[in-house]
């Protein structure tokens, strides 16, 4: 029994991490309707940043919240220098760019920073709960709840969050109610890095800083918002639990998963969900009448 | 009446594709106009290209202001509100939350909730609907919910693309007694673009035959009505 709560409360502490990186994936979802393969680079770079900045010698507090800015100024402009001119291009394009600006940003964090893995520091204090989950994990998961809360208030209450949405899911239209649209969607990328700025800020303490240190947790984090629902913030949380759990369960319980195979598992839960439940377990169906 | 909108050599083009060749035409402030026309003879093509939707050239002088460099977002926060063809409403969210994005460009919040209201006066099953997610909603009620939500703008001219398209005969009915109530009652200006011939000269006082790009006859509705070669290709008798 103690075992299985063990996994639980491990489970949770991993969710966070997924459930954090699943935020910024929903919120690049919801302003250019599809997902940013780069997500995980910008966040890992961004974390850099912060520890550059830390290591320069600012305090945490002004590094992180610094880094966040910088970041939400960064993902703007990626919008309005690179995907302005292909705003009219078909998906693909945009996939090929995703895929670039992973090698872009992937190769200059190692070229700026080097690939030695580096410690970064956590804002939280040292110690765990009970002696159960650690108190950056708890830290993490109130930083990741106070996050679902901002953004589920700027979509159903500000006017700007509503016209993201539209912007996203019908841009012709959105133009036709005066929704400067070109505008929504760099808005979404400074948003998306911002957040992503926070999930990467919060995951270094953990999986340590260097320039790879997203590549699975990305997947992860694709899984949550996918088995939660694409569309709603709090499912790509509760998505981000639950992954994060059953993967743990699945490694402790079924040998032939063990450790080795637990990535399997998040790409199993994607193919499963979306076979069963394309909307995820918490998204909203979208019905179109014809 | 003075000229609300004045199109002066408006070309229009998809790519290298050129849609509209040099149209002349002008709305009166309070009127409904009515661009009737085959299937590709660039009704729809000459509402976008108002709009700013598509690539066009020429003059579009809506009272005094020249909208031809504009954006679309620009156009419409000018008082120009475009229900499109297909109806175009947020169809993931509910239909008050679509009629509040009409209001996106204004910034008066008692005014806004007072629209909402003169919006359900006209159309009472959408205050039924209010909560429901507009991609849910029939046909009928889509159309009234993107009318509606081009009122929520205030505008001063109404482009409206086949709003009759999909719909009952009686629902169309309905729709265009209340399109004559707008008109009406609040003067706003129309311009309206239909297949159905009959039913758009009925509301409209002005009427253009537009075939392959080019304006082939103008007048009022009463002389289209009477010109032999619109009877007999578009009303059918």
């Amino acid at each position: 029994m103690d075992l299985f709560l063990q996994q639980i409360l491990t489970g949770i502490a991993n969710g966070a991490i997924y459930a954090c990186l699943a935020l910024a994936v929903v919120m690049i979802y919801q302003a250019i309707d599809h997902f940013n393969f780069a997500q995980g680079e910008m966040a890992m770079f961004s974390t850099y940043i912060c520890w550059a900045m830390i290591a320069g010698g600012l305090p945490y507090w002004v590094a992180f919240f610094a880094t966040i800015i910088i970041s939400f100024i960064g993902g703007l402009a990626i919008e309005r220098i690179i995907f302005k001119p292909l705003h009219s291009a078909p998906v693909l394009s945009h996939i090929v760019v995703f895929i670039g600006l992973v090698a872009i940003f992937n190769s200059t964090a190692g070229a700026i920073w080097d690939h030695n893995i580096k410690t970064f520091p956590s804002p939280f204090p040292e110690g765990s709960f009970g002696g159960l989950i650690g108190l950056h994990e708890v830290g993490m998961f109130f930083v990741t709840l106070f996050l679902l809360l901002a953004i589920f208030c700027f979509f159903r209450f500000t006017r700007v969050g509503m016209a993201m949405q539209a912007a996203a899911a019908n841009p012709a239209s959105a133009g036709l109610v005066g929704i400067r649209v070109g505008w929504m969607l760099a808005l979404g990328w400074g948003l998306a890095a911002a957040i992503g700025a926070v999930a990467g800020m919060m995951i270094a303490p953990i999986v340590f800083l260097e320039p790879n240190m997203m590549l699975g947790i990305l997947l992860y984090g694709f899984a949550a918002a996918i088995v939660g629902g694409i569309s709603s913030p709090g499912g790509a949380v509760a998505g981000g639990f639950l992954v994060g759990i059953i993967e743990n369960l699945a490694g402790t319980y079924i040998p032939a998963i063990g450790s080795e195979l637990k990535l399997t598992v998040a790409l199993v839960l994607i193919v499963t969900v979306l076979l069963f439940k394309p909307n995820g377990l918490f998204g909203k169906t979208i019905v179109t009448r014809v | 009446m003075s000229h609300l909108l004045e199109v002066k050599g408006l070309e229009a083009s998809y790519g290298p594709t050129k849609a509209l060749h040099g149209l002349d035409f002008s709305l009166e402030k309070g009127g409904v106009t009515t661009i009737l026309g085959a299937n590709g003879a660039g009704k729809t093509t000459t509402l976008r290209a108002i709009s700013g939707m598509v690539t066009r050239k020429g003059q579009i002088n809506l009272n005094g202001t020249e909208l031809i460099s504009l954006s679309t977002a620009d156009i419409t926060r000018k008082g120009v509100a475009h229900v499109p063809e297909g109806r175009g409403t947020f169809v993931r969210m509910s239909a008050e939350d679509n009629l509040r994005l009409g209001a996106y460009s204004r910034n008066d919040k008692a005014g806004i909730a007072e629209d909402i209201e003169r919006v359900y006066n006209y159309f009472p099953i959408l205050k039924q609907r209010r909560n429901q997610q507009a991609g849910t909603l029939s046909g009928g009620e889509a159309q009234m919910l993107a009318v509606g939500r081009a009122l929520m703008l205030r505008p001063i001219l109404l482009l409206l693309d086949e709003p009759s398209f999909g719909l009952a005969p009686l629902i169309v009915q309905e729709l265009f007694d209340i399109l004559k109530r707008i008109n009406a009652e609040e003067g706003v200006s129309m311009l309206l673009v239909e297949q159905n011939a009959a039913l758009a000269l009925e509301l409209a006082d002005h009427a253009y035959l537009l075939e392959t790009g080019n304006i082939v006859i103008s007048g009022t509705s009463q002389s289209i009505i009477e010109n032999e070669t619109v009877r007999r290709s578009y009303l059918g008798y």
